[in-house]
């Protein structure tokens, strides 16, 4: 399989780099401080191909307290707030978009 | 049940120590990713959107009420509270940690449950009838050999680092309830014509990107010849399988490819070098095998209780045991299946306090057993007739008695896109949408057996294919669009669903099911004409200019 930093890199506007923290899962994103924040907000914009490799590049290398790093879509509106580019990262950010059980009425621990 | 002894325990124990080492390891860095990747996939860990998945098998889909109050806990004390009973007999919890998966593995092993080879290119669990050992004119029960089959495959050396992943599924009734046609390896227990008990095997069955109907590959295999057969295709396919490409690497796909006569001929010519080996098995091993699996010690009962004959003046359990009550193989017993789709829910999901519950009303009314089936339902295999309303009152109170089994809203659903990060589209809002809008009995009873399979991308984990109704979820210039299949089935007539047309968006997917309906209702030839078959006989034109018309 080509490693993500061997494979081109072609993005369409604003993207971050994104992953799963290693010890929990957890939806996480990559901060300019070289760092990894669970806010959407504190993530890294990048806006062209070469920024986005540079990016994704050294959160690869943190193999470590991360997991599964890629480059996604985000807008960013005017007031410069930061929004996932689609359907799956807007679920990976907000969770899922059904009703639970406890949503429906059925038996869970309160 | 099938009692482990002290080898099974070992094994799983071990593999609980070996596991937590891996964890600890990859944890403090020793370990990579890529190092770590096939070793927690062959636990059953998989990275979704949201965190980890933890998939559990449960090996033909039987469970002790000990083992059910067991899976509660671990939903309750590592994950969120529930868990999702998936289309083959295992159980994924949606927010495991992995600092915490070793804990989790070891109350499982407490209770002789593992996640060992629930994924990864290997056997996977072994399905079977969830009314196995208690239908009425089963040839025997298949457990034994799917337990016979589980202790060969477990960690099996030659087979742990197959082309891609490998399924088993064993039924010994005549209805299908297992989808034997839909799996890498199929079997069907049946009598020869000299009366005795043996195999049909059929091979190459599998949905996703290139579905297929499994074919028979040999009609009749003795009981004493299963694993050298078995272990002979697969050998076959271990040798001859792709390794180059993950999408052409399934045996479907070399069975496909080799043709089924040139496959069977070089399994044929495999197997007789074998045959009356190391593999042969001899009477003495399947009855020690059978001797382990308990059954109930069941009373003599009246055909029809007075408590049977009383609670039938209530409607409302009249309709429940209508949809939900099957016949026993033992008079005055019942086989009871409890919908897991209850109207706006997810499809397949309990609760922990669900699970608790049940386990305390298997141990009152069912000897302490339940069932898992690959419909996404569970079953009470024990019931006395006596005990149906108290047993449906007490699952009224925790939402587990909706009367829908087999009916429109009886919806099997993959995760999608609100979990898996393989999906296009959501199936679970699409599958909670449809359940709402076929949410009356009245009108889901009068439209009758009818199984909706949705999945949210090819890889057809809702097994959309042999729905009799399909929708499979895909993307297209970033929207989610579904395709529609009718006229599907998963049985022994087991059928690939028709493409009715051009993809519709999320937003019209439950207009188009109701127009589908609409046109089944006006097109059947009398009430008792299922959906499936006025398909079959008018193919899908008719409901093709239905759907389409207006849009």
């Amino acid at each position: 399989m080509t490693s993500p930093l061997q494979q081109k890199i072609k993005i369409a506007g604003p993207s971050v780099v994104t992953a799963n923290r290693t010890w929990d899962g957890v939806v996480i994103y990559r901060t300019a401080a070289k760092d990894w924040s669970t806010d959407l907000s504190k993530a890294a914009v990048v806006r062209a191909a070469d920024e986005a490799r540079a990016l994704l590049a050294e959160s690869v290398a943190d193999d470590v307290g991360a997991i599964g790093a890629y480059i996604a879509p985000v807008e960013v509106t005017d007031d410069g707030k930061i929004e996932p580019g689609n359907l799956r990262e807007q679920i990976r950010r907000s969770g899922v978009t059904i009703d639970l059980p406890a949503q429906i009425g059925l038996p869970v621990q309160v | 049940m099938y009692a482990y002894d002290e080898i099974d325990r070992t094994l799983v124990n071990e593999r609980v120590a070996e596991f937590r080492d891996q964890v600890k390891r990859r944890l403090s860095g020793e370990l990579t990713e890529d190092e770590f990747k096939m070793l927690r996939l062959q636990n059953g860990v998989y990275l979704q959107l949201h965190a980890y998945m933890f998939r559990v098998a449960i090996p033909y889909g039987t469970l002790s009420s000990e083992q059910l109050r067991r899976l509660a806990h671990v939903a309750r004390r590592y994950d969120r509270g529930y868990g999702h009973f998936t289309t083959r007999q295992n159980i994924q919890f949606n927010w495991i940690k992995l600092a915490e998966l070793p804990d989790a593995l070891a109350d499982l092993a407490e209770v002789g449950i593992h996640a060992m080879q629930t994924s990864g290119n290997n056997t996977r669990n072994v399905t079977s009838d969830q009314w196995a050992g208690v239908a009425p004119g089963e040839i025997e029960d298949p457990r034994i050999w799917a337990e016979i089959l589980r202790q060969y495959t477990t960690l099996h050396p030659e087979f742990s680092f197959l082309p891609r992943k490998f399924k088993f599924a064993i039924t010994a009734s005549a209805h299908d309830r297992v989808a034997v046609k839909i799996h890498d390896l199929g079997l069907r227990l049946h009598k020869n014509a000299e009366g005795e008990t043996g195999f049909e095997v059929l091979v190459g069955g599998g949905l996703g990107r290139t579905p297929f109907i499994g074919k028979t590959i040999k009609p009749y295999v003795a009981g004493s010849d299963l694993l050298s057969y078995v272990e002979a295709i697969m050998r076959v396919y271990n040798q001859y399988g792709r390794r180059d490409n993950i999408y052409k690497a399934r045996i479907k796909i070399l069975v496909h490819e080799l043709g089924i006569e040139k496959f069977a001929q070089e399994v044929e010519e495999e197997w007789q070098q074998m045959r009356d080996g190391a593999l042969k098995l001899d009477d003495e091993v399947v009855e020690d095998i059978r001797a382990r699996f308990s059954y109930p010690a069941y009373e003599k009962l009246p055909h029809m209780p007075d408590e049977l004959r009383k609670a039938a003046a209530e409607p409302e359990f009249e309709a429940w045991r209508k949809n939900s009550v099957f016949t026993h193989k033992v008079q005055g017993y019942s086989i009871v299946t409890i919908s897991l789709k209850p109207v706006g829910g997810p499809p397949g999901d309990a609760t922990a306090e669900q699970m608790d519950a049940l386990a305390d009303l298997a141990d009152k009314y069912s000897f302490g057993e339940i069932r898992v089936g690959h419909e996404q339902n569970l079953a009470l295999p024990h019931v006395a007739k006596r005990d149906l309303p108290a047993l449906w009152r007490a699952l009224d109170k925790i939402g587990l008695a909706t009367p829908n089994v087999n009916l429109i809203s009886d919806i099997i659903a993959c995760p999608g896109l609100d979990y898996c990060s393989l999906a296009n589209a959501r199936s679970i809002p699409i599958a909670q949408e449809l359940t709402r809008r076929f949410a009356n009995l009245d009108t889901a009873n009068l439209i009758g057996r009818l199984h909706i399979n949705i999945s949210g991308c090819i890889n057809a984990c809702g097994h959309h294919h042999v729905g009799h109704i399909g929708i499979l979820g895909v993307e297209k210039n970033g929207e989610e669009v579904y395709q529609i299949t009718i006229g599907g089935r998963a049985d022994e007539n087991a059928e690939l669903g028709t493409l009715i047309g051009p993809g519709v968006r999320y937003e019209e997917v439950a207009d188009v099911v109701e127009d589908i309906v609409e046109a089944y209702l006006a097109l059947r030839q009398r009430p008792d004409e299922l959906f499936v078959d006025t398909v079959k006989r008018l193919g899908v034109e008719p409901f093709r200019e239905r759907v389409y018309a207006t849009r």
